[in-house]
């Protein structure tokens, strides 16, 4: 303890401040279902595990992927079909979801990863709007309709997620789950490679690593996450329709991440907060919702590049 | 006869024994960018031991036969040999991992990883930790000691907690050094580890070139003469992608082609 330096001390200091707010937010979310709309919080957790999924990529490696609706939206449908159709238990199908989003993510990045910067965004994006008119032309997603009353089943068999408070804490626990691996992956030994790339990937090669593989398996891990995320979105709406592959998805979890700060691990999870609560405030509102998160994107980039959690804790460091 | 063969045979041999064989040996190396040939033919060599200056005016290309040299660019006919092994169609990071490591003209950090990570970053490969994203990141707390050994090295102790972004420039330069000697490499290549320094630091980092030369081979662009006279035990001198010089000092700086080059006159 002696010899710990001042910048030691410091950082245990806000490694328990860390991980007071972690007890704090984890509480906050257990009691959350008996203050809100359960759909509403649900939905929330959803995104912001989207959200946290594509942070991996974007904040943590430095790649913009503007496709990555193609694993929320593919999950929800593997899922959606897995348990309409085949009848699986919700387990099986959640990870049916996450599986086959890791696969697809194997796919479209062993092609897009051979380009850097605005190039790889095209190629993912080009990639994802392949899936979505294959989704629209595809006979099991029942094109345009969707696939809709998907049943929730009972998770082990035994306890019935047509329960709110049941489906909530199930999609909480795998929530934290995800969150916790995204955690985990960032601060490894593999994070610390990753976030070596995203900050001078020729220096990285040239210290011997071979950064194609790393992004790889950074594409492949986001992918699959992000496929958790939509999985669950599955079974909460009880459906899986175009909305979820259409570039527009890509673009919302692009704007969560950016409004609540990229590279952080709580930004994105608090802009996916922000901006599904807007969305479900203004939808009973005349105010058209594209047009205010839109604007508030435009301040955001304007007024607090790093987002808000980016900004807070820039603040936090400067004192 | 038998005998006499062997007896023959190793007469070479020895006599190559007295002038070290190169670590790393490039031949005809050659490098066209559509119609223009950016290194034509060039022939170089670095020794274990030895400080070897690539010098030439702006243009000149240097730093082509630099990224050429480690795989950065591929080229258009020749052969790079590490060690008598043919790397000519490796990858960078595969050459790299040869122990055929680089810096770069700007300066190469992690700007906002801490000083120790930068280091530390270096380090993980060679222990195997690389991919294990199920490790907590303490697991890479048994690499400190050789970073903060790397970091005393080169006098950067003090400032490990630092970013490295808030690093003044100089500094930067020589974390960078010191984030490529932790790969223990057979052969260094510096891209101007000098530019921009201050008189003081270009002392300092003389230095510490000077002493990781003695095990390892050292190939570096440098624009500084005064630094290359002092430093360097062999210079090749390159003008438009050729070589048309190549010695000691005293050898280069008695060249016409050489004076012609860099003073305009051959009667500088």
């Amino acid at each position: 303890m002696a010899d710990l330096t001042l910048s030691e001390v410091e950082a245990r200091r806000a490694a328990r401040f860390d991980l007071l707010l972690l007890a704090v937010g984890v509480a906050g979310l257990i009691a959350a279902p008996f203050f809100f709309y359960p759909i509403f919080l649900m939905k929330m957790l959803c995104f912001a595990l989207f959200a946290c999924a594509f942070n991996l990529l974007l904040g943590f490696t430095g790649l913009l992927s503007f496709g990555h609706a193609a694993f929320f939206g593919g999950a929800a449908y593997f899922t959606a079909h897995a348990v309409k159709e085949w009848g699986w238990t919700p387990e099986a199908g959640v990870l049916l979801g996450l599986v086959g989003a890791a696969a697809m993510g194997a796919v479209m990045g062993f092609l897009a990863i051979r380009r850097q910067g605005i190039y790889f965004a095209m190629i993912t994006l080009a990639l994802s709007q392949m899936f979505f008119f294959f989704c629209l032309q595809a006979p099991f997603t029942k094109g345009e309709d969707g696939l809709q009353g998907v049943p929730r089943g009972h998770l082990f068999g035994l306890m019935d997620l047509n329960q709110p408070l049941n489906i909530y804490y199930f999609v909480l626990a795998v929530f934290l789950i995800g969150v916790f691996a995204i955690w985990r992956i960032v601060n490894s030994p593999f994070g610390m490679i990753l976030k070596s790339i995203r900050e001078n990937e020729n220096r990285a090669v040239s210290l011997g690593y071979s950064v194609q593989k790393y992004k790889l398996a950074a594409f492949i891990m986001s992918a699959g996450l992000a496929g958790l995320a939509g999985a669950l979105k599955a079974l909460v709406f009880q459906f899986a329709t175009l909305t979820d592959v259409s570039w527009q998805m890509s673009g919302e979890v692009i704007l969560m991440t950016l409004l609540g700060g990229i590279g952080t691990m709580v930004g994105p999870i608090v802009g996916a907060g922000l901006v599904v609560a807007l969305q479900n405030y203004l939808a009973t509102s005349p105010l058209p919702v594209t047009i205010v998160t839109g604007a508030i994107f435009m301040i955001c980039v304007l007024v607090f590049r790093r987002g808000i959690v980016g900004e807070i804790q820039a603040r936090l460091l400067r004192r | 006869m038998a005998m006499s063969d062997a007896m023959t045979a190793a007469a070479p041999g020895r006599q190559a024994d007295s002038r070290p064989q190169a670590v790393l040996s490039a031949r005809g190396l050659r490098r066209e960018f559509g119609g223009f040939l950016a290194v034509k033919d060039v022939d170089i060599d670095a020794h274990h031991g030895q400080i070897h200056a690539l010098i030439g005016p702006n243009g000149a290309g240097k730093t082509t036969v630099f990224n050429l040299l480690t795989k950065f660019i591929e080229p258009t006919s020749g052969t790079i040999l590490l060690e008598g092994r043919d790397i000519t169609r490796l990858s960078a990071a595969r050459v790299a991992r040869l122990g055929l490591v680089r810096s770069f003209q700007i300066s190469a950090t992690f700007p906002h990883l801490s000083v120790l990570d930068n280091v530390r970053v270096a380090l993980q490969r060679p222990q195997g930790l690389g991919y294990q994203f199920w490790l907590p990141v303490s697991s890479l707390n048994r690499l400190n000691r050789r970073a903060e050994e790397l970091l005393t090295s080169v006098g950067l102790a003090d400032e490990r907690h630092k970013l490295a972004a808030d690093l003044s420039y100089g500094r930067k330069r020589v974390l960078e050094i010191a984030t490529t000697l932790a790969l223990d490499p057979k052969v260094l290549l510096l891209d101007e580890p000098m530019a921009g320094m201050g008189q003081e630091d270009i002392g300092k980092v003389s230095e510490i070139i000077r002493a990781v030369a003695k095990d390892r081979a050292v190939l570096m662009v440098e624009h500084n003469l005064k630094v290359v006279a002092d430093l360097c035990d062999r210079i090749t001198v390159l003008q438009r992608g050729e070589v048309i010089a190549s010695g000691d000092y005293e050898t280069v700086s008695r060249n016409e082609q050489v004076r012609l080059a860099y003073m305009g006159t051959a009667h500088g």
